[in-house]
């Protein structure tokens, strides 16, 4: 039982560590948004990595051209 | 997050705005290897600034098909460059260092996500812009930009390229104020709620080592360690309520805040003595959950709260940015800012009157549905008033300002609105009304109790007191309301009914009045053409196609709805609108005319037939040619379908209801007639409304508003509980306890059946508490509960008001 005299209050410190993540999050502005990353995800620009689609985008390049 | 599926318009239709293609046009665009057709000059446009730029991603994944553009007049682009000018800069641009900028928008026309990542995209890929995000959920942009190697206007002249439009705004302190306020709730529920899991987990322990033996040693560390992280929870986290509480100390009542500072004061000072002492009972996780239960509870009150805020912050959208001033024969556009009395201004068609005025050239007719909330323009001739935020129609007028910023009639009616809110009548809130008479009892009797131990066992006597103060524990009343109220608004904004202040369920619990508007609440608030006779030998499909073809040149709502009956309007030649009267055309060498009888008249020659449809107080619009009379069409504002099923079920729920309109007596008593409402007066002005309002209260009456106007706002903000409609103006919506986001006037006795329904509940909640303390309290004063027992019964206690409020959810 003598451990719990040593993991406990590491227990603590990890909490404070968790809280100051957290505050960084919160100030940092992470959690203005709440709807739009969900949203962005899907929308990535990862056309190029998809099997497949590969060819459209060089055809999106040269296009551009 | 929605899981629309993307949506592509038919064949037939603009593959870029979804409307008809008229017959005729044709003007086609490869979009990702497809030939598509587009129905316009603007879509066009728009989509081959989408093509040309790589972002036709936009066409795969957007979920509703977008707004059709306006044209991109040289004009309108022109007047951004406005926003170029140092001076109105100053007003929402952030100056960072050097030529870095940065300033907020607002965008107009987002529709669904791909929206979204369309301008994303193409704003960041323009040289000099260094950030550009938008947000979902507010539809604001953040702009950084190099000043040296762009200019503000360009990038919103890129914006309105793609078809959207964006205008700068100043986030002012209000916004920066919600901002700190949001982040700093959240610190403390992050505080509160890892100090609480720690606590719990530790509390645990404590309940096995109570009933196996535990070491005191270990007891006496697992307290200290508790103590440890209670702490900041009480210090950090829940100096709010005790803030809160002493300002309502100092001012003489006993707010919620009072007993909830009082129990969570009361119950950690017992732990930290009992710590410190090495015996009694420690209550610290009592403590961590409910203040994290609270926290959270007002935390989803704020942002509801927050979000009404923003709607209230676009009003100052109503007055246009710009001005065209004219001065010694030269237009200049300058900042509204700048106006001053006696200045000329031009004000072109489309756009917003900028300040209260005069007409000194012209002639045309504006829509002021902004004051009178009918939605049907007025004539505005030589010498006649316009009033600032209301919108010009047809054709240029010339102004000579009267009055500017404070003086005007727009900023006479947002200070009637401040009055309005400042006088609201409060009703007391229930839970208030207990927590008043409740605490100076528990007090009390605690005392009491104290006293008669300290007499007879004085080593027993500050412990059993202090089971009496937990036992009775204010925990359970103060989570009574809150929880009641979270789970019902979260019912209700799942319907599409958006609750923004936190008294307003608890009253529209107890309204038995509920007062309608009439045009954009009982009715869409849009004219439709609802009858068409034919007069003379043509048919029917020709009569339609060929006022169609005629209204196209006229920009007057009664066009827009006769527009809308034909999908292929006929082309006319040498069409000409005149302001007021109607419009003429040719079509295959005859002259046509569509617009009021006196001005076909002069083309047809002959009398109105006598087998005419009656008025019944609709607009008549007739259509003629030089051989004679051919139809006449009446045009009204439709009702909206649910609204008669709608007033019957409030009416069932023993609601009376009134209608109160601007419009005429005649048309308010026509609708109220076919509604079946047995009260309705006519002709009301927004004064006139208040004042309704007043005697409604006077006579002992709890009513609800509902209404859609910015004439309504100021009622709707005197009104004890009030509802806006969601496609209303965004000063009814701010103005309004609650919004009806659906439109659907069936929320509205399902949000008073519900907002009863909570009230139910609230009440069962009490009697429970109130049972549970009549139980406990006597058990606790003769000394037979142990404290650890009292809080056990508190937490019980909590829980289950909690549960009994999630029954709402079903």
């Amino acid at each position: 039982m003598d451990a719990l005299y040593l993991l406990i209050p590491i227990a603590v410190v990890v909490m404070i560590v968790v809280v100051v993540a957290f505050i960084y999050t919160v100030k940092s502005g992470q959690y203005d948004d709440l709807e739009g990353p969900a949203h962005r995800i899907l929308m990535d620009d990862d056309d190029p990595r998809i099997p497949g689609h590969k060819e459209k985008q060089d055809k999106k390049i040269s296009g551009s051209d | 997050m929605s899981t629309a599926a993307p949506v592509q318009p038919a064949p037939t239709d603009c593959f870029h705005c979804g409307q008809p293609i008229p017959a005729g046009a044709h003007y086609p665009l490869v979009v990702d290897g497809q030939p598509r057709e587009m129905c316009c000059t603007g879509c066009h446009a728009v989509a081959t600034a989408i093509v040309d730029n790589n972002l036709t991603d936009y066409y795969r994944f957007r979920t509703t098909i977008g707004d059709k553009p306006e044209d991109l007049v040289p004009e309108a682009l022109r007047k951004l460059q406005v926003y170029d000018a140092p001076e109105l800069q100053k007003s929402f641009v952030r100056d960072a260092d050097g030529n870095s900028r940065e300033a907020s928008l607002i965008l107009e026309g987002i529709v669904c996500a791909a929206c979204v990542w369309l301008n994303e995209h193409h704003v960041k890929q323009l040289d000099g812009v260094l950030d550009f995000r938008i947000n979902y959920s507010t539809h604001r942009a953040t702009l950084k930009w190099d000043n040296s190697r762009i200019r503000l206007s360009d990038v919103l002249k890129s914006i309105s390229e793609i078809g959207y439009h964006a205008h700068p705004f100043d986030p002012g302190r209000l916004e920066s104020l919600q901002k700190k306020e949001k982040s700093a709730a959240l610190r403390r529920i992050a505080v509160a709620g890892l100090g609480m899991m720690q606590v719990m987990m530790i509390a645990v322990a404590m309940y096995i080592g109570a009933v196996s033996d535990m070491e005191t040693g270990m007891r006496d560390f697992l307290r200290w360690i508790s103590l440890v992280m209670t702490t900041p929870v009480v210090f950090y986290s829940a100096r709010v309520f005790f803030t809160s509480a002493w300002r309502d100390v100092r001012r003489g009542r006993f707010g919620m805040d009072v007993p909830v500072s009082i129990g969570i004061a009361i119950a950690f000072c017992a732990s930290v003595w009992a710590t410190l002492m090495g015996g009694g009972e420690v209550y610290f996780d009592s403590v961590t959950m409910f203040t994290f239960f609270l926290l959270t509870g007002r935390y989803l009150e704020m942002t509801a709260r927050h979000k009404a805020g923003q709607v209230a912050e676009e009003l100052v959208r109503l007055m246009p940015a710009t001005a065209t001033r004219l001065r010694n024969g030269e237009q200049e556009v300058i900042p509204v800012s700048q106006l001053e009395p006696g200045d000329v201004v031009l004000i072109k068609p489309g756009e917003v009157v900028p300040a209260d005025g005069v007409v000194i050239e012209g002639a045309s007719s504006t829509n002021e549905s902004l004051l009178t909330g009918e939605s049907l323009p007025c004539h505005k001739h030589l010498g006649d008033n316009l009033v600032g935020g209301t919108v010009n129609i047809e054709s240029p007028l010339t102004m000579q300002v009267a009055k500017v910023g404070d003086n005007t009639v727009l900023a006479a009616i947002i200070r009637l609105l401040e009055r309005a809110q400042a006088e609201k009548p409060e009703l007391a809130r229930l839970a208030e009304k207990v927590a008043s008479r409740f605490v100076p009892l528990i007090l009390l009797t605690a005392a009491a109790v104290f006293l008669w131990w300290h007499q007879h066992q004085p080593s027993e006597a500050f412990w059993i007191a202090l089971s009496v103060l937990v036992i009775t524990c204010p925990c359970a009343f103060s989570l009574a309301t809150p929880t009641a109220l979270t789970a019902a608004t979260g019912l209700l904004t799942s319907k599409g009914v958006l609750t923004t202040r936190g008294h307003a369920l608890e009253t529209l619990a107890r309204v038995n009045h509920v007062v309608l508007d009439k045009t954009g609440t009982l009715s869409h608030g849009h004219l439709e053409v609802v009858e068409f006779q034919v007069l003379g030998a043509a048919d029917k499909a020709f009569c339609q196609q060929l006022a169609a073809g005629l209204e196209m040149a006229s920009e007057h709502p009664v066009a827009h709805a006769i527009l809308r009956l034909s999908d292929a309007p006929l082309s006319l030649s040498a069409l000409t609108a005149e302001s007021g009267r109607g419009v003429k055309g040719a079509y295959q060498d005859k002259q046509y005319r569509i617009g009021t009888a006196a001005f076909v008249q002069e083309l047809v020659g002959a009398e109105l037939p006598t087998t005419l449809m009656q008025a019944d107080g609709r607009s008549q619009v007739f259509l003629g040619s030089s051989d004679g009379w051919l139809a006449v069409m009446a045009l009204a504002d439709q009702l909206r379908a649910e609204a008669g099923q709608a007033i019957a079920e409030l009416q069932a729920l023993g609601v009376d209801v009134t209608l109160l309109s601007g419009d005429t007596p005649t048309v308010a008593n026509a609708v109220a007639a076919q509604l079946k409402i047995p009260h309705a007066l006519g002709g009301q002005l927004p004064d006139d409304k208040l004042a309704y309002l007043r005697g409604l209260q006077q006579r002992g009456m709890t009513a609800a508003m509902v209404g859609d106007g910015v004439n309504d706002a100021p009622v709707l903000a005197g009104a004890p509980v009030s509802i806006a409609m969601g496609s209303g103006s965004q000063l009814a919506q701010a103005s309004a306890d609650m919004v009806l986001l659906s439109e659907n006037l069936h929320q509205l006795p399902f949000a008073i059946h519900t907002a009863r329904r909570m009230q139910a509940i609230i009440k069962q909640n009490f009697v429970w508490t109130i049972a549970y303390n009549l139980l406990a309290v006597p058990l606790a004063a003769t000394g037979m509960i142990a404290p650890w027992m009292a809080a056990i019964g508190m937490s019980a206690s909590s829980l289950v008001v909690v549960l009994n409020s999630l029954r709402l959810k079903h």
